[in-house]
């Protein structure tokens, strides 16, 4: 019995090493005093100054926090509009069809979203570059914003809405005292999703980038695509912290706000890697 | 109830407006893309020559082949990981760092692996410690699996997880009460009842795993062409965007079919 379970536990080391290695790996070479990801020349810090020296990649990364930023303050906006439309649309059939149009953007492969955007903005003579990308990554954050925000907004106790219009609040006022402040983790937690997926997206941006304006991740590909260098691995390092303390806000935000309710944490949510 | 009007219209106008733009046009214009020719002309000739071609049937049922290895590999090493992550306490947490490497950009873990399958790399250094010749690691199929299978992982261990995790262990006791051993509890309580999450897993594994177009680039050195890949060559490449349209919309109807086949009554959406 107890060796069964030694056998397991092995698998699931198996699993964890399998998981974690690329990216140690990454952030291991980064601090490689030679240039390669290979052999070990020692310790050194020169990539990462080389990595603050390097105009052309601080201003990508400028870039990329710019459009996420922005794109996931707007989707939180329109998407939570969305929630509040599909939430108080009483009709079902109504609500099924705003439902379904609204997941196609999240089940659909980004390659396809990357593509029906570059017809939409050829179409419509749009130029492609920073503002083509925002709109884009503003476009495929509404939906998961919409998600998020509609289970709180059904949580909610419909009579402090009543109570309110009792109480002769206005549209406004019910809105901004009332109704919002019930919801606002879920629209906490869609903006990080927003964030996270606008940062991470790949495929999307490709497509509707354009030539002058470029994003981290296609940076890194076309880097990538000339061969290694370990500025990147620099680079990827950074990102990790990055990462590791946008999980760990969002692992706050979701605790906070499902606290008391049995299922906290399980909803955890993970950024999309389609089409990559 | 005119405040409840002037508010429904309010809150229609951003989101309407998004979703006649960005969701239903551009799905529009690619479905009428594929039905036109380069001048604008209506045509069915570019699914004549997508289903006249040997070359676009032969990638397509190769990348539908490469996305079943793929879904196929990440559920052998998902389900048992799974199962196991059930076990333990503190379970919440090992899952969070399951989930945490899907936080980590795309192109850097793809990235990577260029450098440990490269041929100077490390694990091409590894096996010639051990006296083996390095091999030709990168940019071959197995590669593009491994790379693959790697990234999709996470999001095939989640929803199992999900769904074993909702289980009642009274049933498990119950299927021991009645004298059935380890293996047959899994077999015949435990695995029917996860189905529903191993069908999500599938669904979001195989879909993405249809249209992948990066990895086969830098990983697979272009040796694997998939739905993705032809895609991405036909608008950005050969700028033939008639054509790029119509794998496009047959990408879509792959991915309706593979929802349908997987479609469970209780829906639940893990993936984005």
């Amino acid at each position: 019995m107890k060796g069964k379970f030694k056998w397991s536990n092995l698998y699931l080391v198996f699993v964890f090493v399998l998981l974690y290695l690329p990216i140690f790996f990454l952030i291991v070479y980064s601090f490689n005093a030679g240039d390669v990801m290979q052999g070990w020349d020692g310790f050194s810090w020169k990539h990462y100054v080389e990595l603050f020296v390097d105009t052309r990649i601080l201003e990508i990364v400028v870039n990329t926090f710019l459009v996420a930023l922005l794109s996931s303050l707007l989707a939180s906006i329109i998407g939570t509009a969305g929630a509040l439309f599909i939430y108080n649309q009483h009709n079902q059939l109504i609500k099924n069809i705003f439902l379904s149009l609204n997941n196609i953007l999240l089940v659909s492969p980004d390659v396809i979203i990357g593509a029906s955007f570059l017809i939409l903005f050829t179409v419509i003579g749009f130029t492609l570059g920073f503002t083509s990308v925002l709109l884009s990554h503003i476009a495929f954050s509404i939906p998961i914003v919409v998600l998020m925000v509609l289970p709180r907004l059904q949580e909610m106790n419909p009579s402090l809405v009543t109570a309110a219009k009792d109480l002769g609040a206005n549209n406004w006022q019910m809105l901004a005292r009332v109704v919002l402040p019930v919801i606002s983790p879920g629209i906490l937690a869609g903006f990080f999703m927003a964030f996270t997926y606008s940062l991470d997206d790949f495929a999307v941006t490709f497509f509707v980038t354009g030539n002058g304006f470029s994003t981290l991740s296609v940076e890194i590909y076309s880097r990538a695509r000339q061969g290694v260098s370990l500025e990147i691995n620099a680079l990827s390092a950074m990102m990790f912290l990055v990462s590791l303390l946008l999980v760990l806000v969002y692992y706050v935000i979701s605790k906070r706000s499902s606290k008391g309710k049995k299922r906290a944490g399980t909803r955890l949510v993970m950024p999309a890697t389609e089409g990559l | 109830m005119k405040a409840k009007q002037q508010r429904q219209i309010f809150y229609i106008v951003p989101y309407g407006i998004w979703l006649l733009l960005f969701v239903i046009a551009p799905l529009m214009l690619m479905l009428f893309q594929s039905f036109t020719t380069s001048n604008g002309h209506f045509t069915l000739g570019n699914y004549g020559a997508y289903f006249g071609s040997g070359t676009y049937l032969r990638m397509t049922f190769n990348s539908v082949w490469y996305a079943f290895l793929i879904t196929v590999i990440t559920l052998v090493i998902s389900y048992p990981t799974a199962y196991l992550l059930n076990q333990l306490k503190q379970k919440q947490f090992w899952l969070l760092l399951v989930i945490l490497p899907t936080w980590i950009n795309l192109l850097l873990k793809t990235y990577a692996f260029i450098g440990l399958l490269s041929k100077t790399g490390t694990v091409n250094s590894f096996i010639s410690f051990w006296g083996v010749a390095p091999q030709q690691l990168l940019f071959s199929d197995w590669s593009f699996l491994l790379v693959a299978a790697y990234i999709e992982i996470p999001f095939m261990i989640l929803p199992i997880f999900n769904s074993l995790a909702e289980i009642d262990p009274r049933l498990s006791q119950a299927s021991h009460d009645l004298g059935a051993n380890k293996w047959q509890t899994l077999r015949y309580v435990i695995f029917p009842l996860s189905m529903p999450g191993v069908k999500a897993g599938i669904q979001a594994v195989f879909i993405p795993s249809l249209s992948l177009f990066m990895i086969t680039r830098l990983i697979g050195g272009n040796r694997v062409i998939t739905l993705g890949t032809a895609i991405e060559e036909h608008f950005l490449v050969t700028q033939n965007w008639q054509l790029g349209s119509t794998i496009g919309v047959i990408l879509i109807v792959a991915m309706i079919v593979t929802m349908i086949l997987t479609r469970d009554r209780v829906r639940k959406n893990i993936r984005k």
